[in-house]
């Protein structure tokens, strides 16, 4: 039996539409059928990439805006489809973690929600923007609003440290040379990684790489974070370190994260732990991340998104996939953690 | 039976191998027209061009200066011979220069920057495209052709040029050194032969393909980079691509354009 829980608990048959928390764009159900398909496809056209009317009344229960989208989103290579209809949400302060085995796509999803590369079918709106209808001049200025870190790292190897770091600052241009130091600095002492600025990428070790390629894509300051595997290949202590970071990240600059990863130690660390305001201390909260942040005592909202051959096989908070029943989701927690 | 079942598998195959092919054809025009296209709105990465231009230029001088001066020099050792029976040997200066600057200089120059910049190129995007720092350029909103493509292309335009003249020049004191010691050719006579043989479309055409070879190298190099994919093996399989393209198309492109500069000049 498929498991599939919304955010918003509503139940999902297998053989359903690919599954929408805010339900379908019209009420199908009052049109002729003959009707439905055409309005349905008018109603698309006009209000796609636009506003709809229709979500608006649901929309207004929820806080905000989702930052991010995934509508129906599909693509396929040469060996066949990865993605075969994938449709989640992420909210402002949510930490989304993408688990699935290797090849199951998670990278897929968050260069996909970058605007790294296009979708074969399906929309994706991220912070406002339509990523299928943009070009790449356009979505090059979209991207300097949030930060990526790739699996590797991805550091410029022919730049040091601080010169990676800085990158976009002086992309972007206009800001002064003392302005970036401070920052670069700023940025560098919050990963700990100031000792190194003037070392090369190919000088630093794995976990230092990754610290690096965090405070790159911490900078500026974006709104949201994907992070591509951030543990991926590290030990057991350096990976630990890592999530501390993003954790902090999380919790000082408010980001929202689309995180990938096959620990299932970063998702409870995530969830369990936050920085307590005001200090500098991690503090362990009650065991639930699916708390809102405002609540008293807990750590923003953390929640799973297990893909499993190219679906969504899993959607819910950290603590429900801890007390699922399912097989192969305990199979997967079991064996990856 | 059998075979209308194969037939249209067979042209269904062939088919999609030639829509590939015309993909990449077109994919390789977008970029090169992009490269160039880059060059007329801001930013400019003017720091990587001069980079650029010292690993191409300065880096490339001495093989190109060995390659010219031998070249020249061998050139002289075929045709003293045979200009030696005609009693002609004054002749040597006009062979060498007309053949260095309108043909020799301009190709083997490309030659030897396409096997040694194409591949350098090509591998070294190559590699950034498989640690994903190309698209680490792209997530941090830096457009990678420009960023990348457009530097390297106008230096390998600015660069090979000059190489060329460098290289022509060097073919000829090479061939002035052995035409001196076998023919006993005066330095005078040598030099003014050389000099009176060319006319402006010889220099005409031994300057626009420069331009147009360095074209092909830094847009293929930087093409077969970009697309590299599968790790460590695909960079070679680029490299190594990108070296025999560049160097082979450069061959096929300068036929063509000798037959049109020819018909440009030939009456002048």
């Amino acid at each position: 039996m498929r498991v599939k829980k919304g955010l918003s608990g509503a139940g999902w048959q297998p053989g359903d539409e690919p599954f929408s928390p805010n339900g379908a764009l019209v009420d199908q159900g009052a049109l002729e059928p003959l009707l439905r398909g055409v309005v349905i496809s008018i109603y698309n056209r006009l209000m796609t990439p636009q506003s709809r009317p229709a979500l608006g009344e649901q929309m207004a229960s929820r806080p905000g805006e989702p930052l991010i989208s995934f509508k129906d989103v599909r693509i396929g290579f040469d060996e066949g489809d990865v993605l075969r209809g994938i449709s989640f949400e992420v909210w402002p302060g949510e930490t989304k973690v993408l688990l699935g085995e290797s090849g199951s796509g998670k990278t897929l999803i968050m260069k996909l929600a970058a605007g790294l590369i296009h979708p074969d079918g399906g929309r994706i709106s991220v912070m406002g923007h339509e990523l299928v209808d943009m070009g790449e001049k356009e979505l090059l200025d979209f991207r300097r609003h949030l930060g990526f870190v790739f699996q590797e790292g991805a550091l410029f190897d022919s730049l040091t440290v601080a010169e990676n770091v800085s990158f976009r600052l002086r992309e972007e241009g206009g800001v002064a040379e003392e302005e970036i130091d401070r920052r670069v600095r700023e940025v560098l002492s919050f990963v700990e990684m100031e000792p190194a600025l003037d070392k090369y990428a190919a000088e630093l070790s794995g976990g230092m790489r990754r610290r690096v390629s965090i405070a790159r894509a911490l900078v500026d300051r974006p709104r949201v974070v994907f992070y591509d595997s951030p543990t991926a290949g590290l030990d057991p202590v350096t990976s630990q370190t890592i999530i501390l970071l993003i954790l902090r990240g999380r919790d000082s600059q408010g980001v929202t994260s689309l995180l990938a990863t096959h620990r299932v130690q970063d998702v409870f660390g995530l969830a369990n732990f936050r920085l307590e305001p005001g200090t500098d201390r991690i503090v362990r909260v009650d065991g639930n991340g699916a708390r809102p942040a405002d609540q008293e005592g807990g750590a923003p909202p953390t929640n799973v998104l297990l893909l499993r051959e190219g679906r969504l096989y899993f959607e819910g908070s950290a603590d429900e996939a801890l007390r699922s029943s399912d097989e192969y989701l305990k199979k997967f927690l079991v064996s990856a953690g | 039976m059998p075979e209308a079942s194969v037939t249209p598998s067979v042209s269904s195959v062939l088919l999609d191998a030639l829509k590939r092919q015309i993909l990449v054809v077109q994919d390789y025009s977008l970029l090169a027209f992009r490269s160039v296209a880059n060059v007329l709105t801001p930013p400019h990465y003017w720091s990587d061009t001069l980079e650029q231009m010292d690993l191409i230029g300065v880096g490339s001088l001495p093989i190109v200066v060995i390659a010219s001066v031998f070249i020249g020099g061998v050139m002289v050792l075929q045709t003293a011979a045979q200009f030696e029976r005609f009693g002609e040997t004054a002749l040597t200066g006009d062979a060498v220069a007309l053949a260095l600057v309108r043909e020799l200089g301009p190709a083997i120059t490309a030659l030897l920057v396409a096997g040694r910049n194409a591949s350098g190129i090509a591998s070294e995007l190559g590699s950034m495209v498989v640690t994903e720092q190309v698209d680490a350029m792209r997530a941090l909103g830096t457009d990678p052709i420009r960023k990348l493509v457009t530097p390297r292309v106008i230096a390998m335009v600015t660069m090979v040029p000059l190489l060329v003249a460098v290289a022509d020049f060097v073919g000829l004191v090479g061939g002035f050194i052995v035409a001196y010691f076998t023919l006993r050719l005066g330095a005078v006579q040598f030099w003014t032969r050389a000099v009176d043989a060319l006319d402006f479309g010889d220099l005409v055409q031994g300057f626009t393909k420069p331009v147009i070879f360095a074209f092909i190298i830094a847009t293929i190099g930087c093409f077969e980079g970009l697309r590299v994919k599968g790790g460590t093996q695909g960079v070679g399989r680029a490299t190594t691509s990108a070296v025999v393209i560049s160097s082979v198309l450069v061959l096929v492109v300068d036929f063509f354009l000798a037959r049109l500069l020819l018909f440009m000049f030939q009456h002048h």
